[in-house]
């Protein structure tokens, strides 16, 4: 269960205020937390419970179905241990910014940019943070749920007509 | 007084070498690398937004074409992660046959990789050997699924289809004779002093720094973390295969080289294993909520029509909730994560292409070296841009 999981008993030890919900679903365990204490969370679970490879950092866009827009994802894995956390943080678009986390990972660095580049949330502390997959004077975020599919200045996408 | 200063050197997108459209803006000093600022997205089709428009099935397709050097490993992946999402149970005779596609996959991926590693170095003899044996894995392809490269042959909860019934003789046929191959390989390369020159000690990155910047699959076990997700977090029955995981030592193209070599062999081995356990069975799981509905019904009752166009338009309602699962592709880790809201598409499909995190690396590996082993270190990376880019 959740709450026997080794990482969750610490981080509700060391980080009660900022825990806001530990799920569990088809054994995998996501905590969210505080997006002021992201930086502190992560870099506690890299050193003192050894999950040392990011394997993935990405976000979700909830518009209209959250109160905070955006939804940071933090995949993180353990190789001495095996084991997979997912730490996920909101972020609001009325400040739509939270603290880079290359300088725990360097992995972070590209999929930063690339959260960057297609939702448009900025990383205070980033290196090098331009846009990765679209061009330099690309407009939009098009992983953005209200971007169109067809990109801008064309017709919606109005479904399959077969 | 005289001033040296440093020259900037475009490289691709269309470069031979750069494996696609893959382009660097290198900063040289004479002709040693002091800076290298890759720039990537010249493949982007938008997969993961077009994802979101599209039912669980026919984002399958999709899949394909992101690694498309290694098709049936990104089906895998992508079915797995839906399976976990819908809790359904895979019949043994499938699991075992996306083992042995899976693995032959690895081959032809590991081919393709050996091949233009070696032409990329100067051994052209290599590439074509290597690509006549990839061709009898693409013939393999086309015989289950009647397409070489992008297959899309897995279904959510099992096959497509059945093998043939020559299915078995001609991967057992490959089997057999591929491992003699690889002995060719190794006889052209691991002992020739041209290849030894270039790749001993050539891209060394540590096993911290490699663990750090997020280096996955074979590029991290050659600077030896013995780690492989198909033995410490087995996924579609692998823990009932035995294997080796082969790891380096010395961190270097050459360690990376032979890494992938034994994983050939032990690639092979498992292939073994599968045809051994194939035992006849059904391929699709009985869940008729998610799955086509056989052929034969399809096309001899209303009932069937009904039932297949009710899957192939509508699709399946997935649970709310979220999942990742990761498999070892032959590239390196391949990641899937769904987020889903209870509807028949995902609220949001992301996928974690190990190419993209591998080629991060590529400036640690490369700085103070010359251009000629940069272009030993992009292959050495086994990048494809289909995935990088998406």
């Amino acid at each position: 269960m959740a709450e026997n999981n080794r990482a969750v008993l610490k981080l509700k030890e060391k980080f009660t205020a900022s825990i806001i919900d530990v799920v569990e679903f088809r054994g995998e365990v996501t905590v969210t937390v505080a997006k002021e204490s992201i930086i502190e969370v992560l870099s506690f679970l890299k050193q003192a419970l050894n999950y040392n490879l990011l394997t993935d950092l990405t976000a979700v866009d909830y518009l209209g179905k959250k109160e905070e827009r955006f939804m940071m994802v933090y995949q993180l894995y353990s190789i001495p241990n095996k084991d997979r956390l997912r730490i996920k943080t909101p972020v609001a678009e009325s400040e739509c910014r939270i603290p880079t986390a290359t300088q725990v990972w360097k992995t972070a660095n590209w999929l930063e940019r690339e959260v960057f580049d297609l939702f448009g949330i900025t990383f205070d502390g980033h290196p090098d943070l331009r846009r990765i997959l679209m061009s330099d004077d690309w407009v939009g975020h098009p992983l953005r749920k209200d971007y169109p599919l067809q990109g801008p200045d064309r017709e919606p996408y109005k479904g399959r007509l077969s | 007084m005289a001033t040296t200063e440093t020259m900037t050197l475009n490289m691709g997108p269309q470069h031979p070498s750069t494996h696609g459209v893959l382009r660097l803006v290198l900063e040289l000093d004479g002709e040693v690398i002091v800076k290298v600022t890759p720039h990537i997205g010249f493949l982007h089709r938008g997969v993961e937004k077009l994802s979101e428009h599209r039912t669980y099935h026919q984002i399958l397709p999709l899949t394909d074409r992101l690694d498309y050097l290694a098709p049936m490993s990104n089906n895998l992946g992508y079915i797995l992660t839906v399976e976990k999402l819908i809790a359904v149970e895979v019949p043994e005779r499938a699991e075992t046959i996306r083992i042995i596609m899976a693995e032959l996959t690895r081959l032809e991926s590991h081919l393709v990789w050996i091949a233009c590693h070696a032409l990329d170095i100067g051994a052209m003899t290599v590439f074509i050997y290597a690509f006549r044996e990839r061709e009898t894995v693409m013939e393999i392809y086309e015989l289950i699924s009647g397409a070489r490269m992008t297959s899309n042959f897995f279904r959510v909860g099992g096959l497509s289809q059945d093998v043939p019934d020559e299915f078995v003789k001609k991967v057992s046929d490959f089997i057999d004779v591929m491992p003699g191959y690889l002995d060719q390989y190794e006889g052209l390369l691991t002992t020739n002093p041209i290849w030894l020159k270039r790749t001993v000690g050539n891209g060394v990155i540590s096993a911290e720094d490699a663990i750090d910047i997020g280096l996955t699959g074979p590029a991290l076990r050659g600077s030896g973390v013995d780690w492989d997700l198909r033995r410490d977090n087995p996924y579609s029955g692998y823990d009932k295969y035995q294997f080796k995981v082969p790891v380096g030592e010395n961190c270097d193209t050459f360690d990376r080289y032979k890494v992938r070599l034994v994983e050939m062999r032990e690639a092979c081995k498992i292939v073994r294993q599968g045809l051994d356990r194939l035992k006849p069975g059904p391929v699709l799981a009985d869940c008729p909520q998610v799955c086509y509905p056989p052929k034969e019904s399809v096309y001899n009752s209303i009932e069937g029509l009904i039932h297949h166009f009710k899957i192939a338009s509508e699709g399946f309602a997935a649970p709310e909730g979220e999942v990742y699962h990761g498999v070892e592709a032959p590239k390196g880790e391949l990641g899937f994560y769904i987020v889903s809201d209870g509807g028949n598409k995902p609220e949001r499909l992301r996928i974690r292409p190990p190419s993209f995190v591998n080629l991060q690396a590529i400036e640690q590996m490369s700085l103070g070296s010359m251009i000629a082993d940069l272009v030993a270190v992009i292959g050495t990376l086994d990048i494809v841009l289909g995935e990088i880019d998406r």
